[in-house]
C-alpha cells in the first residue's frame, strides 16, 4: 500500500488502540458504531477499536479521492464533469452503498468512511491552511453524496439533522404568501413550503435576495435546503477542526499516531501514491540499457530533464543519480542492465573510477548490497511527486528534484520548449498552475496535452477503467501511463519487440506533441 | 464655498479614520493594564491572515479625502512629513487642536465604540488610525481608556507604533458609504465633489431606503447615519449581531442591498421579476422621489442629446421610434412630458415587440436606475476597511462630520453644516456676549460645545449612544459594577 516514505513506520500486526474518543471529546458512549444513513456529520468521533494498518489504510484512500476532487477543482471542472470523474474515483477507494442498495458490507463502508473522515481531520488541523483546504474538500465530497444520495434516504437523514429551522405555520403562510412566493422565486409546479431561520445561517441567499427577510429572519423556500444543509456541515466542520488543533498537541503523546498524521498532512501537498509494480513494463517487454533513450520520451519532465543532463555532460551528481536510478529500477531496468546504462552514460570516467566511486550506490539501490533490511526491502523505493515536491530543494549545479517546482517560471517554460512542448496555451496553463504552487497539476496538465489523442480514444472506446486515468502522482505512473497510450494498439496485439517500441534508439528527443 | 472647490486639499487632519474592532496580543505596552478578561471576552478571529496594508489602502479613497498628491506611507514614520505648500485656514494644526480639545465629544464617542461607559475590550482592541499631514497614515493605533485616547489626539505624546501583524480583524460595526461620485451620471446640476440641495436628495432618498431594509428586513436598531462632510453620508451599524458579522456575512448583506443596473449599456437591466419584496417596497419609497427630484429637479432627459439616453432604456423599436418622431417634432420636452409621452404613444398603439406589462416593468427599471442607491459596497464588505469618525473635521471642506437625524431626514442640509472655523467663532461670540450677563461659575458649567451649533448634533449623539448602552447593558449587567471605579478616571 504504502510505500518510501520519509516517516517511520510502525510495525503492522502490532495492534494498537486508537480511541480517538478518549483524546478528543469526551462524549459518546462504547460499542459498536451504528450507520443508519449513508451520509454523516461526522459529530462524533470514533469510539471503536482499529488496527494502525487499517487507521493509515483507510484515511490514504480518503486522502485520494480528496485529492482527486481538489484536482478537478483546479482544472475547473463544472460540477457536472466533476460528478462524472468522480464517480469511479468514489467507487474504487470509497465506496459507500444506500441501504437499498443490498450490499453485503454497508456497515465496513460507513465506519471506513467515519473513521478516516477523523483521521485526517487530525492530520490536517493543525494549520488554518491545511484546515481550510480540509473542510472545503470534505464539504465538496459530502455534497457529491448528498446528491447522489436516494431522495427518501436524504430526506429522513436530514430529519436527523439538530438544525434550527422551523417550518412556517399555515397562517404566517398564508400573511405572507405573495412576498414569500416573489421572494424565493417559486415556480407554478413547486410546493409552497417554507421554512425560517436566522438570516446569517443562508448568507448566499441574502446575498442573491432568494429569501424574504423580516427583522433578522429568513424564509427560506425547502428546495434550499439540502445547500442548507451543506454549510451547516461546512459550519459544524470548521468548529470540529479549530477544536482538534487545540487537542491537537496532546495527539502527540501518542508517538505510534504523530508519525503517520505527520505523513498524511504532508501528502496534502502533493497527495502520495506509493510505487507499484504495476508501474514497470516487464510485463510487456524487458527495457535494457540501449533502450533508455528511446523510452525517455515517455518520462515526465524531471526524469527527461535528468535523463538531459546525463547526456549533455556524461555526469549527474548524488541526489539526481539516486533519484534517475529509482526511476529506472521502477520501470523495470534490471540491476545488470542498470549497471550497463550508468557505465556507459559515465563515458568520460575510468573503469576504476566508476567501480570505486558510483557502483556501490547503484547496487545499494536496487538492494544487491548493504543491510538486512536494505536487501529484504529490495533496496529503496522510487521516489513518489510527493518526495519529490518535499524534499529540499536542489542547490546550484543540482539538478533533482521536480522542474516544476525548482526551476523559475521562465527556465521552466524554456525547458519545456526544449523538450518539445510548446502550445502557448498550455505554457500559459503552466505558467498559472506553477504560480499557484500547483506543481503536479501543471505535470499532468502537460501530460494531458501531450496524450490527447490517445486519451480521448481510450475514453471513448472504453478501453480503460476510469479509475485508471486518476491524477498522475508518481513519476513511474506517468511514465507507465504515458507508454501504454503510445502504444494502444501495438499491446493489444503483442507487437513488441525486445528492445521496446518504437526503438529509433537514439533519437529520445522527439517531440511530446503529436 | 470651500467644498465646491478645493482642489484635492493636503490631508490635514489630526486624528481622522477610525474603526475597526480588533484582537491582539493582549500584553502589548499600554500605559493602562488591560483588564485581565480581555482575551477570554475575545471572540475567536472571524478570518485570518493579517492584513496586507496595500490592499487595505487601495479601495479605502471613499470620499476622496486622503488623495494628496504626496504617497501614501502606510507605516510612516513622523519625521517625514512633507512641507505644506498653501493649506486652508481651518486645517491649520492650532485650529485642529483647538477642535479637539474643545469642542470634540470624546466621551460618547468613546462609549459609542466602547458599547459601555466604563472601558471594555471592545475599544481597547480597536484600531485607530491618524492621517498626518501630508496625507501619510498611522494604523493601528488603540488605546486603554477614553482618556488615552484623548490625550494622543493631542498631537504632541504619540506613542510607538505598534505592529501590523498584531492585529486582525473580528469585530467591528457594520458600515455603509453613499457617495456623491457615484451619482454624476444621472445628477445634472453638479458634478465631482461639489454638492447642492438638489443632488443631496439622492443621499436623502438612498438613506431612507437602506435605513428601512436594515431596520424591517435585519432587524437592525442601531443605525448612526453621519454625514461625511462634503457629499457622502456614511452609515454605522452597532448592533451587536451587526458587529459580530463576519466578512462572508458583511458581504452578503452588502450585496442584497446592491442593485446591478445593466442600463448602462442600454441593454435591459437583469432585475428579476416578480421583484423581490426589498426592491418592491424601495421602489414604492422612491416614486414620490422620481417625480419631484429627478424628473423636475434634475431634469435629465431635457436636451435631444440626453432624450437619447431614455431611448436606449426603452428596448422597442416600434416605441422609441414613435417617440423620436414626436420628440423631433417639439423640442424643448421636459423630462417630465417626456415621461409622460411614453405612456401616450404606447397607448397610441406602438409598441411592437413588448407588452404592456414588459413596458411597466421597464419603466420600473428605469426609476430605479435613477432612484436606487448606489452604495459603494466595497466598504461594507470588509472588516479592516476604515471610514472617517463622526465629528472629526473634513479636511477639504472644514465642516465637522456630524450625524444625521433619519427622524427628520428631509431637514438635513449639509451646506449649513458647521465648520471647524465657525464653531470657533462662535464661542467667541458667545463667551462676548455673556461677558457680563453670567457668573464666571455659571460660565464655567457651560461647555464649549453647547455654546456652538454643534450642540444639537452632540446632543443628538449622545440621545442614539444612551439607547445603544441600555441595550448593550441588558446583556451584560453586572460587568459595569466591577470596573465602576475606573469610570471616575475618565471625566471630560
Ligand atoms: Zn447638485
Amino acid at each position: 500500500m504504502l510505500a518510501a516514505t520519509s516517516a517511520p513506520r510502525i510495525a503492522p500486526n502490532k495492534r494498537t488502540v486508537l480511541d480517538a474518543r478518549k483524546r478528543q471529546f469526551a462524549k459518546s458512549t462504547h460499542g459498536p458504531e451504528e450507520y443508519p444513513h449513508r451520509l454523516n456529520f461526522y459529530v462524533v468521533p470514533p469510539s471503536g477499536d482499529i488496527a494502525l494498518e487499517q487507521f493509515e489504510e483507510w484515511a490514504i484512500a480518503r486522502l485520494k479521492v480528496l485529492a482527486e476532487l481538489e484536482s478537478c477543482q483546479f482544472r475547473n471542472r463544472t460540477p457536472a464533469e466533476t460528478e462524472e470523474y468522480m464517480k469511479p474515483v468514489l467507487d474504487k477507494y470509497m465506496r459507500l452503498s444506500s441501504n437499498a442498495s443490498r450490499s453485503s458490507d454497508i456497515e465496513g463502508e460507513r465506519k471506513r468512511d467515519h473513521y478516516s473522515h477523523w483521521t485526517l481531520r487530525l492530520a490536517f488541523s493543525s494549520t488554518a491552511d491545511l484546515r481550510q483546504r480540509f473542510a472545503r474538500l470534505e464539504a465538496q465530497l459530502f455534497k457529491l453524496r448528498m446528491q447522489s444520495d436516494d431522495t427518501r434516504e436524504r430526506q429522513e437523514f436530514i430529519k436527523t439533522l439538530p438544525m434550527s429551522w422551523e417550518t412556517l405555520s399555515e397562517e404566517e403562510k398564508a400573511t405572507w404568501l405573495d412576498q414569500l412566493k416573489a421572494a424565493t422565486n417559486v415556480k407554478r409546479d413547486e410546493e409552497e413550503s417554507w421554512f425560517k431561520v436566522d438570516w446569517e445561517k443562508v448568507p448566499g441567499l441574502v446575498e442573491r435576495r432568494q429569501c424574504l427577510l423580516k427583522k433578522g429572519t429568513a424564509y427560506v423556500h425547502v428546495r434550499e435546503q439540502q445547500t442548507m444543509v451543506l454549510n451547516e456541515f461546512a459550519r459544524q466542520l470548521e468548529t470540529g477542526l479549530e477544536l482538534s488543533a487545540r487537542f491537537l498537541p496532546r495527539m502527540d503523546e501518542d508517538n505510534r499516531l504523530s508519525p503517520i498524521l505527520h505523513h498524511l498532512s504532508q501528502s496534502f501537498v502533493a497527495p502520495d501514491a506509493g510505487y507499484t509494480e504495476s508501474s514497470s513494463i516487464g510485463d510487456i517487454t524487458i527495457p535494457t540499457a540501449a533502450a533508455i533513450d528511446g523510452l525517455a520520451q515517455h518520462f515526465p519532465l524531471c526524469m527527461q530533464n535528468l535523463h538531459r543532463e546525463l547526456r549533455n555532460n556524461s555526469h549527474l551528481k548524488h541526489f539526481g543519480r539516486l533519484q534517475y536510478t529509482l526511476f529506472l529500477k521502477g520501470i523495470g531496468l534490471n540491476l545488470q542492465e542498470c549497471i550497463l546504462f550508468w557505465r556507459k552514460s559515465f563515458k568520460l570516467i575510468a573503469d576504476d573510477k566508476f567501480k570505486s566511486d558510483y557502483l556501490y550506490n547503484i547496487r545499494h539501490a536496487y538492494g544487491d548490497v548493504g543491510g538486512d533490511s536494505n536487501r529484504r526491502g529490495k533496496g529503496y523505493t522510487p521516489y513518489s511527486c510527493q518526495k519529490l515536491l518535499t524534499e529540499p530543494a536542489p542547490s546550484a549545479g543540482q539538478t533533482h528534484g521536480c522542474p516544476y517546482r525548482t526551476y523559475s517560471p521562465d527556465n521552466l517554460l524554456t525547458l519545456l520548449q526544449a523538450v518539445g512542448v510548446t502550445d502557448r496555451a498550455l505554457l500559459q496553463g503552466v505558467r498559472e498552475d506553477v504560480g499557484k504552487q500547483r506543481f503536479h497539476i501543471a505535470c499532468n496538465r502537460v501530460f494531458e496535452h501531450g496524450h490527447k489523442g490517445q486519451l480521448r480514444k481510450v475514453k471513448e472506446e472504453g478501453l480503460w477503467a476510469a479509475g485508471d486515468l486518476d491524477t498522475i502522482l508518481h513519476p513511474n505512473t506517468y511514465f507507465k501511463r504515458s507508454f501504454l497510450l503510445k502504444n494502444l494498439g501495438k499491446i493489444k496485439a503483442g507487437d513488441l519487440g525486445v528492445d521496446g517500441p518504437e526503438s529509433s534508439s537514439g533519437g529520445g528527443r522527439e517531440k511530446m506533441e503529436e | 464655498m470651500p467644498h465646491a472647490t478645493s482642489p484635492s486639499p493636503e490631508a490635514e487632519a489630526t486624528m481622522n479614520v477610525e474603526d475597526s474592532h480588533m484582537t491582539d496580543a493582549p500584553a502589548l505596552p499600554l500605559e493602562a493594564e488591560p483588564s485581565s478578561d480581555l482575551a477570554e471576552s475575545q471572540e475567536l478571529p472571524a478570518n485570518g491572515g493579517t492584513a496586507n496594508l496595500d490592499s487595505i489602502f487601495d479601495d479605502d479613497d471613499d470620499d476622496d479625502e486622503y488623495s494628496s498628491s504626496a504617497p501614501r506611507k502606510p507605516e510612516d514614520s513622523l519625521q517625514d512629513i512633507p512641507q505644506q505648500v498653501s493649506k486652508p485656514k481651518y486645517s491649520s494644526p492650532d485650529i485642529l487642536r483647538q477642535f479637539y480639545q474643545r469642542l470634540f465629544p470624546f466621551r460618547p464617542l468613546f462609549q459609542w465604540l466602547n458599547h459601555s461607559p466604563t472601558p471594555q475590550p471592545d475599544f481597547q482592541n480597536r484600531e485607530f488610525a491618524f492621517v498626518l499631514p501630508g496625507g501619510a497614515y498611522i494604523r493601528y493605533q488603540s488605546f486603554a481608556s477614553a482618556d488615552l485616547f484623548r490625550k494622543h489626539v493631542n498631537p504632541r505624546d504619540r506613542k510607538q507604533l505598534r505592529k501590523a501583524s498584531a492585529f486582525r480583524p473580528v469585530m467591528k460595526e457594520l458600515v455603509f458609504d453613499i457617495d456623491m461620485t457615484d451619482y454624476d451620471p444621472i445628477r445634472t446640476c453638479c458634478s465631482g465633489a461639489a454638492i447642492c440641495n438638489k443632488c443631496w436628495q439622492f443621499i436623502t432618498m438612498a438613506v431612507k431606503v437602506v435605513d428601512t431594509a436594515l431596520r424591517e428586513d435585519f432587524g437592525f436598531q442601531h443605525i448612526l447615519w453621519v454625514y461625511s462632510g462634503r457629499r457622502g453620508a456614511h452609515a454605522w451599524i452597532s448592533d451587536k449581531r451587526a458587529r459580530e458579522m463576519d466578512d462572508t456575512k458583511r458581504r452578503s448583506l452588502a450585496n442584497y442591498l446592491v442593485l446591478a443596473m445593466g442600463n448602462e449599456q442600454g441593454k435591459r437591466g437583469g432585475i428579476r421579476r416578480p421583484l423581490h419584496p426589498h426592491i418592491d417596497r424601495s421602489l414604492k419609497i422612491l416614486n414620490p422621489y422620481f417625480q419631484t427630484d429627478v424628473l423636475a429637479d434634475q431634469d435629465p432627459w431635457a436636451s435631444t442629446e440626453q432624450a437619447d439616453k431614455i431611448l436606449q432604456l426603452l428596448p422597442d423599436k416600434g416605441l422609441t421610434t414613435a417617440l423620436q418622431k414626436k420628440w423631433d417634432s417639439m423640442p424643448g420636452r421636459t423630462s417630465n412630458q417626456r415621461w409622460a409621452d411614453i405612456d401616450a404613444v404606447a397607448e397610441a398603439g406602438h409598441l411592437s415587440t413588448m407588452t404592456a406589462k414588459q413596458l411597466v416593468e421597464a419603466k420600473q427599471d428605469i426609476r430605479l436606475e435613477y432612484t436606487y442607491p448606489r452604495l459603494d459596497a466595497e466598504v461594507s464588505k470588509k472588516l479592516n476597511h476604515l471610514l472617517k469618525s463622526p465629528f472629526v473635521v473634513h479636511p477639504g471642506t472644514g465642516r465637522v462630520c456630524v450625524p444625521i437625524d433619519t427622524r427628520d431626514l428631509e431637514a438635513f442640509d449639509p451646506l449649513s453644516v458647521p465648520t471647524v472655523t465657525e464653531l470657533l467663532r462662535e464661542i467667541d461670540e458667545w463667551d462676548n456676549e455673556h461677558k457680563d450677563s453670567m457668573s464666571a461659575d455659571e460660565k464655567a458649567k457651560v461647555q464649549d460645545w453647547q455654546k456652538t451649533r454643534l450642540k444639537g448634533y452632540v446632543e443628538f449623539f449622545r440621545g442614539y449612544v444612551a439607547g445603544l448602552l441600555k441595550e448593550e447593558n441588558k446583556g451584560k449587567r453586572g460587568r459595569e459594577e466591577d470596573v465602576a471605579a475606573g469610570a471616575d478616571s475618565m471625566e471630560f
